[in-house]
């Protein structure tokens, strides 16, 4: 008998732990991910400056002055032959094959510095030039042979230095990951978002009214209900399919920009907006509807003036995490064509763009080994967003939400 | 001066205000002059004249920006310099549209000399279709406005009114659902009907052999089963066995065992394992997981290991579905009648004999309709496989060896460059097809489970 209970409650301890064992395991998982990403991706915020002396009197660069603040600038200099100057004082500051440590668009910061001051032009100057990629990952994580030596020696004379990598968060993609960076793509996740936005949240919030406060119980009314709870489970690559039939091939919007990419997470993001406000709708007691209803407002003005404002937190916090999953999501835009290497950041809602976890995508295929600490960066930067608005979520949600 | 829709509808939303205002003053003046009461409040006469200013106007708008790039190309072909044109084809459509590019502004010259002539009769065109537009698009603005301002009496019922259009929005609003999903299955069944013209539906359900090619196609190279198998093998056989266990007993230990500290903060970890995005658990697998069971594999001497494995996509996809499956499970837990547990515990049962005898037994219809929902998400979760499960079309109960799933096959179809009309573009929406019905009737047993489920105990 005392044996069995003690069995019992060896059992008893091992099934606890067990479930405990199950916690922890998936809290490893988190930890895991986000250490390895952490990891990877604090180096893609900084990158390897070297010195690079370029001397304008011994190699003169013939433009105009006058032309430097014209709207074609950036062509004049070019035309002159800047990039070869920057890449022979290269050569001599680094000695041979200076030029191929340098970035290939390093002269394009000279470019700037130029035209923000044409005096440069006159004399000598030291510019800290962004280095190539690989003599970049060499100079962080160390290299062995004829480069390394290369890089030991430039970091022996202080020629190297680490700042942070300011194009990352300036530019668009490039095929370079000196110069690549997320500003295109996150202006695009967030014309896109705004637009998913304004099309949802308005559709997704009458519809739950509607379905919630005035639908008569017909056929009708099931058939909607029915769609909305299949739609929010529908897998998200069979919204890129649709929108690939219907926006695009029928209707012709402009392909692989933000407001196709905005309408078809709309149409992802509604039936959750819907369920959601629903459940912030039902949770609003009864007596409120009919205090109003007794003083004499119409149905219409017990809804918008009482029911609506009461039940709002609760839908703006299924509202921005519907967003935030929406802001995460790449099936979908994959097949509208957002999948195309796009060099400029978009400038409206029809032109192409793309989106940070599509930018993700693309730069974790990338051969060159410089985009692998740069995806992570972007995933960093994507994790930050995502968190920051289900905190928001959260907060609003503890704050404003009332218990009946 | 284009025709610019965007600015046109912020212009009729300002006159709509006006408007707004306009009927608001005339009501409360109305009935401050003749002293007698007004059937509806102020803003309601605004409303009712914003809503007729606005409407008529903005559908005007939308009828026109479809209808008038029409008609400004039928007037260019008309005019003069269009006789030069090459009859048809492809040229004509390019210098047509050179030459708008450039009367629009959208581009500072042209690139085909013969589209210099058409610029002006395009310019000249546009501009002419532009002014009938707005013009046009005002006076119907300026007419709903003043009919609804005349309307306006101290026993104009404008409340009733506006709210019968209000009605009418949020009846809308709820149609767009059932146009959604309308679209889908419509354009799903469209595009998958002229593929099985081509190929038949028995062999993408029943054949073996996986290598579509382009141009006509070619026989047995659209058989479906090996995309079938490996969507299986990683999403409903995998990332389960990964997930039923943890998420399970995750779930027992939080609602069972766990205090409530603890639990206030374990559970938004596991909230936050569902928000990551799958293309960072997709990168995750790739970059972290997949190399590091190859090593593995190596190690103990599994043969043809590929650094694209089943396993690597499986396993990751698991880590995604717990927070789903343990959540789902905590449910139904929870929706067991506290008697039973009270009961069983009074016996002199352990705690864990009561999960194992009594709780789990009960719970175990929902936690199944949970397991089939968490199936029906694997497998049309797309990014994880696309990154890290490959593309060759593998018959292989080798988890360490690469498959390729729907999904997969899906975005690799639609991503090349072929002609939309290819039996391989297609094809992608034939799999479309079949993953929507799959994961649709995956999603309405498992509904119908748990609902009977609660039921019973309610």
């Amino acid at each position: 008998m005392q044996g069995r209970i003690a069995r019992r409650y060896a059992a008893e301890r091992r099934f606890r732990l067990l479930g405990l064992g199950a916690v922890l395991l998936s809290g490893l998982f988190l930890a895991f991910l986000l250490f390895t990403m952490v990891g990877n991706g604090l180096r893609g915020f900084t990158y390897t400056n070297v010195e690079v002396p370029v001397d304008f009197k011994a190699m003169p660069l013939t433009v105009d002055a006058s032309r430097l603040s014209d709207a074609d600038a950036d062509q004049v200099i070019a035309g002159a032959g800047l990039a070869d100057i920057v890449a022979f004082a290269a050569d001599e500051a680094l000695g041979d094959g200076g030029s191929a440590m340098i970035s290939e668009n390093a002269w394009k910061e000279v470019r700037t510095a130029i035209k923000a001051d044409p005096d440069l032009l006159k004399g000598a100057t030291v510019f800290h030039l962004p280095t190539s990629s690989t003599v970049d990952i060499a100079a962080k994580e160390g290299a062995k042979g004829e480069l390394g030596a290369k890089v030991d020696a430039l970091e022996r004379d202080g020629k190297l230095s680490t700042g942070i990598h300011w194009p990352f968060f300036r530019n668009a993609d490039a095929t370079d990951p000196a110069v690549a960076g997320i500003w295109g793509a996150l202006k695009g996740s967030v014309l896109t978002i705004l637009i998913a936005f304004l099309i949802a949240f308005p559709t997704g919030v009458l519809a739950a009214l509607y379905l919630e406060e005035y639908a008569p119980k017909n056929r009708w009314t099931d058939l909607i209900e029915v769609s909305i709870n299949n739609l929010a489970a529908v897998p998200s690559i069979i919204f890129g399919l649709l929108a690939l039939a219907v926006f695009i091939n029928w209707f012709g919007i402009c392909q692989a920009s933000a407001l196709v990419g905005g309408l078809t997470l709309a149409l992802m993001t509604m039936p959750v907006i819907v369920i959601a406000s629903r459940n912030a709708i039902k949770s609003v007691p009864p007596s409120i509807r009919d205090a109003a209803l007794g003083v004499g407002a119409s149905p219409v003005q017990v809804v918008f003036h009482h029911v609506l404002p009461l039940a709002l937190p609760g839908i703006l916090t299924g509202t921005i995490i519907g967003m935030a999953r929406a802001l995460g999501e790449t099936a979908p835009l994959l097949l509208i064509g957002m999948r195309a290497f796009i060099g400029d950041v978009p400038s409206g809602v029809c032109s192409p763009a793309t989106v940070l976890p599509m930018q993700i995508f693309l730069w974790s295929d990338e051969v060159d080994r410089g985009f692998v600490e740069k995806t992570s960066a972007a995933i960093i930067v994507l994790l930050i967003v995502l968190l920051s608005m289900n905190a928001l979520a959260i907060y609003l949600r503890n704050k404003f939400e009332k218990r009946w | 001066m284009t025709f610019n829709a965007a600015a046109l509808l912020l212009l009729i939303a300002g006159l709509a205000l006006i408007g707004w205002l306009a009927g608001r003053a005339r009501s409360s003046m109305l009935a401050g002059r003749a002293g007698a009461k007004l059937h509806s409040r102020p803003q309601y006469h605004g409303w009712y004249v914003a809503l007729w200013l606005f409407a008529p106007a903005a559908l005007f708008l939308a009828v026109w920006s479809a209808v008038s790039p029409g008609l400004v190309t039928n007037t260019v072909l008309a005019s003069e310099a269009a006789k030069e044109l090459p009859a048809f084809g492809f040229e004509r459509g390019a210098i047509l549209s050179d030459a708008r590019n450039v009367a629009t502004g959208r581009q500072a010259a042209v690139r085909i000399p013969a589209a210099a002539p058409l610029v002006k009769p395009y310019a000249d065109a546009s501009h002419t279709y532009a002014w009938i537009g707005i013009a046009a698009m005002l006076a119907l603005a300026l007419a709903g406005g003043l009919y609804a301002f005349t309307r306006i009496k101290p026993d104009f019922r404008a409340r009733t009114r506006v709210e019968k259009i209000v009605m009418l929005l949020l009846l809308v609003a709820s149609l767009v659902a059932i146009l959604t999903t309308f679209g889908i299955v419509l354009s799903l069944l469209f595009e998958s009907i002229r593929f099985f013209r081509l190929v038949s539906p028995a062999e993408l359900l029943f054949g073996t052999n996986w290598a579509p090619t382009s141009g006509a196609p070619v026989k047995d190279t659209f058989g479906g089963i090996p995309l079938f198998w490996g969507t299986v093998l990683i999403g409903a056989i995998i990332a389960m066995i990964v997930a039923i266990p943890i998420g399970m007993m995750s779930a027992v230990y939080l609602t069972q065992y766990a205090n409530p500290r603890v639990r206030r903060w374990v559970k938004p970890c596991l909230e936050i394992l569902a928000g990551v995005p799958t293309v960072v658990y997709g990168y995750f697998a790739a970059l972290t997981v997949a190399p590091a069971l190859r090593e593995f594999a190596v190690m103990i001497g599994i043969p043809n290991a590929s650094t694209e494995s089943a396993l690597a996509a499986g396993i990751v996809m698991g880590v995604m579905i717990i927070p789903f499956v343990s959540s789902m499970a905590d449910d139904s837990i929870n929706a067991v009648p506290q008697a039973m547990r009270d009961g069983s515990l009074a016996l002199g049962a352990t705690p864990n004999e009561t999960i194992r005898q009594v709780l789990i037994p009960a719970a175990l219809p929902g936690v199944m309709g949970g397991i089939l929902l968490a199936v029906s998400r694997a497998i049309g979760e797309t990014m994880i496989v696309v990154m890290a499960a490959g593309l060759s079309a593998n018959m292989t109960a080798n988890p360490f060896a690469s498959v390729t799933t729907v999904t997969a096959q899906i975005v690799k179809l639609l991503t090349g460059d072929q002609e939309f009309d290819s039996a391989k573009t297609l094809a992608a929406f034939a799999l479309g097809l079949v993953l929507f019905v799959v994961t649709l009737l995956l999603n309405i047993v498992a509904l119908r489970i748990v609902k009977k489920y609660r039921e019973a105990y309610e």
